[in-house]
């Protein structure tokens, strides 16, 4: 039993772990490819239509990846995860479904249309079709996050006898307070991602003389939103989104600080340190005083319950991974900010296509957005352990029960030989796509 | 209310085998009858824009399956979950396959690439035939061993086979000689089907040849066809309750057989896009009839201790079914305007659409 909710639990961390690689940039990416073709739209300088058509061979690589890494998601409520699917079917398959119907009919008819049909359409029925995949992508991250948020502060629903969970009013689904936020936060989330890529492949060209006109547009771009995505990533709908956790799940909030005693007086926000859950507390620590009280409730004196006024049934099943998750989120966070108000500092004086060190960072910096996310997500995840509906149905009570832990395995073991491969391949591809570059409208 | 959903999902279940169907059988073409890259070439540009969405169908019948009938989708993909997996990772190679080949020009890549695409789509045509088999013989609901279930009453496992791959065994596994049969039928009907939409939708050199393959195959299809009713009959002892009982129902094995013998006129059809037109009567006949049959049972039970699964005992909440009517009508309508839209842009032959260059 053990060994079946461990391989099932490892098998969804993995597929979706791998999954999340694309969909961040997807959306992010359709939102930027929408931004040049508007702008091409606007001034008609071909430079902008030739940065859309370099984006959209990188898109569509990426593309084709998320859906065929997506495919195995939607199999596994039901595969690995068949007694939580029975239970609550009737409520998350509402939202699931809809995704099916609304985002993915969208965003696959029109994908055809925008990546083969710039001739046929012209271009501003060409911008139409690329602005509605964007809509397909964004709509898909929203109703994936509604049933997300169900599961974090479950409303709408009545349990009947049998234990089977009863959708009761559909309009909760939507107007759950935890749904905004985490929505947003999520969206900028991708954003910045999207934007580290797309400064770093400029940066990439600026540094190797080749390609300079689109090097400079890349990294403009991507400095310009990274900006506006990091700062809005952390404030308002980070700090909203923290704000539900400790209404709502303040034991999670307590582990996720790693904040073992409640302090009197206002409690402090650990910057380093590493949790020891045996002996309740944190080695090596470096805090600051006082501002977590501040942050969360505009108040330097304000309580925060610690771990210890819980009882330890109720912790997250992986404090030490929980805590982990979301200081390295916070930190490249913080990090981000930093990096991306340098760069549009210099971009204002015109001096950041000249300034190498900031290049070479803005280059390096390509993989962390990814790591960010992926761990922002693993906070989400991890804290809602051990509850897979929280505070009403525990993850092991939801996996399917006639599947042994022997098969679980052996798709495990497929997954991560077949996903391996797709990586392979998609760097390969990737970096044969960015090496060659764009071409210009003369090219052709 | 259960009755509707059931409807609309045997409804977007058949068109998604009509349309990937013609995908799957394309990639068999591809692998067996495609030695030019010319006519590679022509049958990747016959699909390429299309599959993507295409596709869409399954993973929105899933949706539709998880939301309505949630005993259902858990009973039945946990059940199912090693061929299941294995459709996933196919589906998974038949895509980068289809995707990639362009990418890098160099034989080695691309032949590569062309088998993976060949072959996953026709294990994926033989894995859907089989499915379907596994749905119309039952399955051991409860797992009841020596007469007592092990399990609750609507959970199962099943391996891939067992020592008899005999449908009859108390331990049933997915692949038995009955359902292979049904493999072997799904394999022959959706060639015939893929080589209908490559004459449709090219020029291709290779139609004139493949208007030959379409007529033999159909007549293997006939055949099997015939004997599968035959077998249907020591699997079920009443396999035609329902077609007694409610007459109408005759129609849907008429337009399978009209679809069937019209296939034979395949060398005389001026429009290119009759056969096509054929063989979707054919699956939409054949797997209405198959539904028709088994109605309201949607799994069945081989043991006599645990009832048949049936879509009023699977089935989600009231409420929630009622108000998924609401959203599912609106949806249907975008999905039709989307779809005239796509059809419409890539009308007529694809032949220059120049699919998976870069």
């Amino acid at each position: 039993m053990e060994d079946m909710l461990f391989y099932d639990r490892m098998q969804f961390a993995f597929t979706i772990t791998f999954h999340y690689i694309f969909p961040q940039l997807t959306m992010g990416l359709s939102l930027m490819i929408v931004y040049f073709k508007w702008k091409f739209l606007r001034s008609k300088l071909d430079k902008y239509n030739d940065a859309a058509k370099f984006w959209m061979k990188i898109f569509a690589l990426n593309f084709a990846m998320g859906v065929v890494t997506g495919i195995p998601m939607e199999f596994q409520f039901g595969t690995n995860w068949a007694k939580f699917s029975e239970l609550t079917g009737g409520i998350i398959g509402q939202t699931l479904a809809m995704e099916g119907m609304f985002s993915f009919f969208l965003e696959s008819s029109f994908l055809g249309l925008f990546l083969f049909g710039e001739k046929l359409l012209g271009h501003k029925l060409h911008f139409l079709t690329g602005f509605l995949v964007f809509l397909g992508s964004w709509a898909s991250g929203y109703l994936i996050i509604a049933t997300h948020s169900w599961m974090q502060y479950p409303v709408g629903y009545e349990i009947l006898e049998n234990g089977r969970y009863v959708l009761t009013n559909f309009g909760a689904l939507f107007s759950n307070p935890w749904l905004l936020p985490s929505f947003l936060h999520n969206q900028m989330g991708s954003v910045i991602t999207s934007s580290f890529v797309v400064a770093g492949v400029g940066a990439f060209y600026l540094l190797n003389n080749k390609h300079s006109e689109f090097g400079k547009l890349f990294v403009k771009t991507g400095v310009i939103f990274g900006l506006v995505s990091s700062v809005l990533v952390a404030f308002p709908t980070g700090d909203l989104v923290a704000k539900n956790v400790v209404k709502h799940q303040p034991v999670t909030f307590a582990a996720m600080e790693g904040i073992f005693e409640t302090e009197k007086g206002g409690s402090e926000i650990v910057l380093i340190g590493q949790p020891d859950v045996v002996n309740k507390k944190l080695d090596n620590k470096i805090a600051v005083p006082n501002i977590l009280s501040f942050l969360t409730y505009q108040s330097w004196d304000a309580e925060i319950k610690g771990l210890n006024e819980f009882d330890e049934s109720l912790y997250p099943t992986n404090i030490p991974g929980l805590y982990y998750a979301y200081h390295i989120m916070v930190g490249l966070g913080t990090i981000f900010i930093g990096l991306m108000l340098l760069a549009a500092v210099q971009l204002y004086r015109k001096k950041l296509y000249q300034t190498t060190w900031i290049l070479w960072t803005l280059m390096f910096m390509l993989p962390f957005p990814y790591i960010a996310n992926t761990t922002g997500w693993y906070t989400a995840e991890l804290g809602r352990q051990p509850w897979l509906v929280y505070n009403l149905l525990k993850t092991s009570e939801g996996i399917s029960p006639t599947v042994s832990s022997g098969n679980t395995l052996f798709t495990l073991l497929g997954f991560i030989g077949l996903y391996i491969l797709l990586g392979l391949l998609f760097l390969m591809l990737a970096g044969k796509i960015i090496n060659k570059g764009p071409e210009t409208a003369q090219q052709h | 209310m259960e009755l509707f959903w059931y409807i609309v999902l045997m409804t977007m279940l058949t068109i998604y085998v009509i349309l990937d169907g013609y995908d799957f059988g394309a990639g068999i073409i591809h692998l067996f009858f495609a030695k030019k890259e010319k006519d590679k070439k022509a049958i990747t540009n016959a699909i390429g824009p299309f599959w993507d969405a295409n596709e869409v169908w399954l993973i929105a019948s899933g949706g539709v399956l998880f939301f309505a009938f949630p005993t259902l989708y858990a009973s039945s993909f946990s059940g199912f979950y090693l061929p299941l997996m294995m459709i996933l990772w196919l589906l998974i190679f038949r895509a980068i396959g289809l995707e990639l080949r362009g990418q890098v020009h160099n034989k080695m890549w691309e032949s590569i690439w062309d088998k993976a695409f060949g072959i996953s789509s026709l294990l994926l045509a033989l894995f859907f035939g089989i499915a379907l088999g596994n749905v119309v013989r039952g399955v051991n609901l409860g797992m009841v061993t020596d007469g007592v279930s092990t399990h609750e009453p609507h959970y199962f496992f099943l391996p891939l086979w067992n020592s008899s791959f005999s449908p009859h065994a108390e331990h049933l596994g997915i692949i038995d000689w009955f359902t292979l049969l049904l493999g072997v039928i799904g394999v022959v009907a959706l060639t015939i089907h893929g080589a209908n939409w490559i004459i449709f939708k090219t020029n291709s050199d290779l139609n004139e040849k493949l208007k030959k393959v379409v007529f033999n195959l159909n007549s293997v299809l006939l055949i099997l066809v015939v004997v599968s009713l035959f077998i249907w009959h020591i699997i079920e002892p009443k396999p035609f309750h329902n077609f007694i009982t409610h007459p109408w129902l005759w129609i849907f094995p008429l337009i399978a057989f009209s679809g069937l013998f019209g296939l034979f006129k395949v060398k005389s059809f001026q429009k290119h896009g009759m056969g096509f037109l054929f063989s979707s009567l054919f699956l939409f006949g054949g797997l209405a009839s198959t539904v028709a049959s088994i109605f309201p049972k949607v799994l069945p039970s081989t043991n006599a201790i645990n009832p048949d699964l049936t879509l009023y005992n699977v089935a989600a909440h009231e409420y929630g079914l009622s108000v998924g009517v609401y959203w599912f009508v609106i949806a249907v309508i975008l999905v039709i305007i989307y779809f005239t839209i796509q059809y419409r842009v890539f009308k007529g032959k694809m032949d220059d659409v120049g699919y998976g260059e870069h």
